[in-house]
């Protein structure tokens, strides 16, 4: 798919024709010359404490004049040591961690690790429907905020302040319902191993109904803002190419490698958690730079829409966790009456999981592409290792390869449509 | 045959593979090949470790195979067996919708490993990753610096046997 019909600037603004032939600001840029070969070449730090690199970005610039020759990410300012801690904490403690990796996608992080959890357990077809249904639910409302916070910081950074306000708006609403049902805004916890912690509360389904008809209105609204707007164009417009092969070489995944050209999404081509039973469609551009990136998200987040209505539309009854008490403990008024009961909260309370020896690699789309836990156990109630595939880490590599030949004007858009979250880049 | 802690210890619960790439594999590489098991549906091929550029190469290479994509390189302590460390490549088969494990252990006593940055340039930033975390270094790397932790930072903080916690902390009584 190509770019909407109608969308060059000069269909849409008579006689803004600075910018119009395709391609023309990108072959002023390319064949650039190597820095050993340019005198007086100038090396700044991007960062870290650069408004728009998302959290705690060092990106070192060689510049010659304006025209970044060489962009070298340098991370590791939030590393936290999370893949370390996970080792120390039980299976059902170490949920709590994942929710701090990516912040602006926690309960597409519980998920992740619930699902390598239970591969690991052998209980994956065994969880109820229903809790498999609010899983997606859950995950593309969070899929929806993320996009949201991408769109209003990116905007944001290239001097649309308004966007940045319409979006939090609706990412507020999204969060309340989040804190409705789990109490937590952004720390969530609520995607437990073998199910959901709890069933949402009396009337939450019909405040995300709610939510979800406002939803394409106010993605209209944001694409009225920036879609069409030749600002906007002219900053994102064939800025960070990345062609399909070095994007598969240097392993991005998610939006990024789906705005160049290929529809590779693992909801759709290794369905997890019942994904299967949804119709939605994968938005895909061939451009591969800024502006397709942004298109394919504010595409997804509708696709999100779609899917949230029919899930809410198809949601079944019944439990939210599986029903083996090895796994999850008994609800608490049996414990007043059932020895068994007590015997099964004090082994699961004290000793936790025990999940066979073995090794699993599960992966889920996050907002940002391909997210991954390497779950080894070896027969312990602790994690052996439990290893992030991380997408914004891989993205990152990406950056220079996006940035060379651009202005350096030009890097706060790049690095904003790559969405990098910089605590799940460090961990 | 080279003992392999956690292929060892997964036998137990595992079936032998029957994954497409075991027979092709067998039949190019031959005792390259050590060990191969299937847990959870998900299968894990042990190599030698001088030999895993040129099986990841063929993986990717092979028209019936096809795992173009690297989504990445982590690495497993076993302190306490032989050998020490596992490196693992989790290969994808986009066409074929398939993944696949392939593993090297790695000797306490010999830490290296040949780079898989010349088939996969995404294999860059795992390997740094790895070199910081466990020590491990890739040979042949083109920018193998510490990537997470500082530059003189002492230690692996990943290996087992680096302890959790551990550092003082300011202003306890």
């Amino acid at each position: 798919m190509s770019y909407p019909e109608g969308l060059t600037i000069a269909e849409d603004v008579p006689g803004a024709a600075r910018a119009t032939e395709p391609g023309r600001r990108h072959q002023e840029l390319v064949e650039i010359e190597r820095p050993a070969e340019i005198e007086g070449l100038m090396t700044i730090n991007m960062g870290p404490q650069h408004p728009s690199t998302h959290g705690v970005l060092r990106v070192v610039l060689d510049l010659d004049g304006e025209r970044v020759i060489d962009a070298r990410p340098d991370i590791g300012y939030l590393h936290t040591g999370i893949e370390k801690t996970i080792e120390d904490k039980r299976y059902e403690a170490a949920i709590t961690c994942t929710d701090r990796m990516d912040y602006l996608n926690p309960l597409g992080n519980n998920l992740v690790y619930c699902l390598a959890v239970e591969k690991i357990l052998g209980i994956t077809n065994e969880i109820p429907k229903r809790a498999q249904y609010l899983r997606i639910l859950l995950a593309e409302l969070q899929r929806i905020s993320s996009h949201l916070v991408f769109l209003g910081t990116s905007a944001m950074e290239i001097g649309s302040m308004s966007v940045f306000l319409y979006c939090f708006r609706e990412r507020e609403k999204i969060l309340d319902l989040f804190e409705w049902a789990s109490g937590a805004r952004m720390m969530t916890s609520y995607i437990r191993i073998g199910g959901i912690e709890q069933q949402p509360p009396d009337g939450w389904f019909d405040g995300v109904r709610s939510l979800m008809a406002e939803m394409p209105k106010r993605i209209d609204e944001y694409e009225g803002l920036l879609t069409h707007n030749p600002i906007w164009k002219e900053r994102l417009r064939h800025v960070g190419r990345v062609s399909l092969e070095d994007a598969i070489d240097i392993g991005l995944t998610g939006p990024p490698l789906r705005a160049c050209g290929l529809a590779w999404d693992l909801r759709k081509t290794m369905p997890y958690s019942s994904y299967e039973e949804f119709e939605f469609d994968v938005p895909t551009f061939t451009e591969g730079d800024c502006y397709a990136r942004y298109l394919v998200r504010i595409r997804e987040m509708r696709e999100s829409v779609k899917i949230v209505n029919q899930v809410l539309d198809r949601m079944p009854g019944g439990p939210v966790l599986i029903n083996d008490r090895k796994i999850v403990p008994p609800p608490k008024e049996e414990l007043a009456s059932s020895m068994e009961a007590v015997i099964h909260h004090f082994k699961l309370v004290t000793e936790g999981l025990h999940p066979p020896v073995g090794e699993v690699y599960q992966a889920v789309e996050s907002p940002r592409g391909e997210l991954g836990i390497y779950l080894v156990s070896d027969g312990s109630n602790k994690p052996h290792r439990c290893s992030v595939r991380a997408p914004s880490f891989v993205a990152l590599q990406g950056l220079n390869m996006a940035a060379k030949g651009h202005l350096v004007a030009d890097m706060i858009a790049i690095i904003g449509s790559f969405d990098t979250v910089l605590g799940e880049v460090d961990r | 045959m080279v003992t392999d802690a956690g292929v060892e210890a997964a036998t137990e619960t595992a079936v032998v593979a029957d994954h497409p790439a075991v027979a092709r594999l067998r039949e190019r590489f031959g005792d390259q090949i050590i060990a191969m098991v299937t847990f959870r549906g998900e299968t894990t091929i042990l190599v030698e470790r001088e030999s895993v550029v040129e099986v990841c190469a063929f993986l990717r290479q092979d028209p019936e195979l096809r795992f173009n994509f690297l989504s990445a390189v982590q690495c497993c302590d076993w302190l306490g067996h032989e050998p020490r460390f596992e490196v693992v490549y989790h290969l994808l088969s986009m066409e074929r919708r398939d993944r696949l494990r392939i593993k090297v252990g790695v000797p306490e006593t010999d830490l290296t490993v040949p780079t898989m940055t010349t088939v996969w340039s995404t294999a860059n930033w795992f390997e740094r990753e790895i070199f910081d975390m466990f020590g491990i270094t890739f040979v042949g790397h083109p920018d193998l610096r510490r990537i997470l932790m500082p530059d003189d930072w002492e230690g692996h903080p990943l290996r087992r046997d680096e302890p959790i916690g551990g550092e003082e902390v300011a202003f306890t009584s």
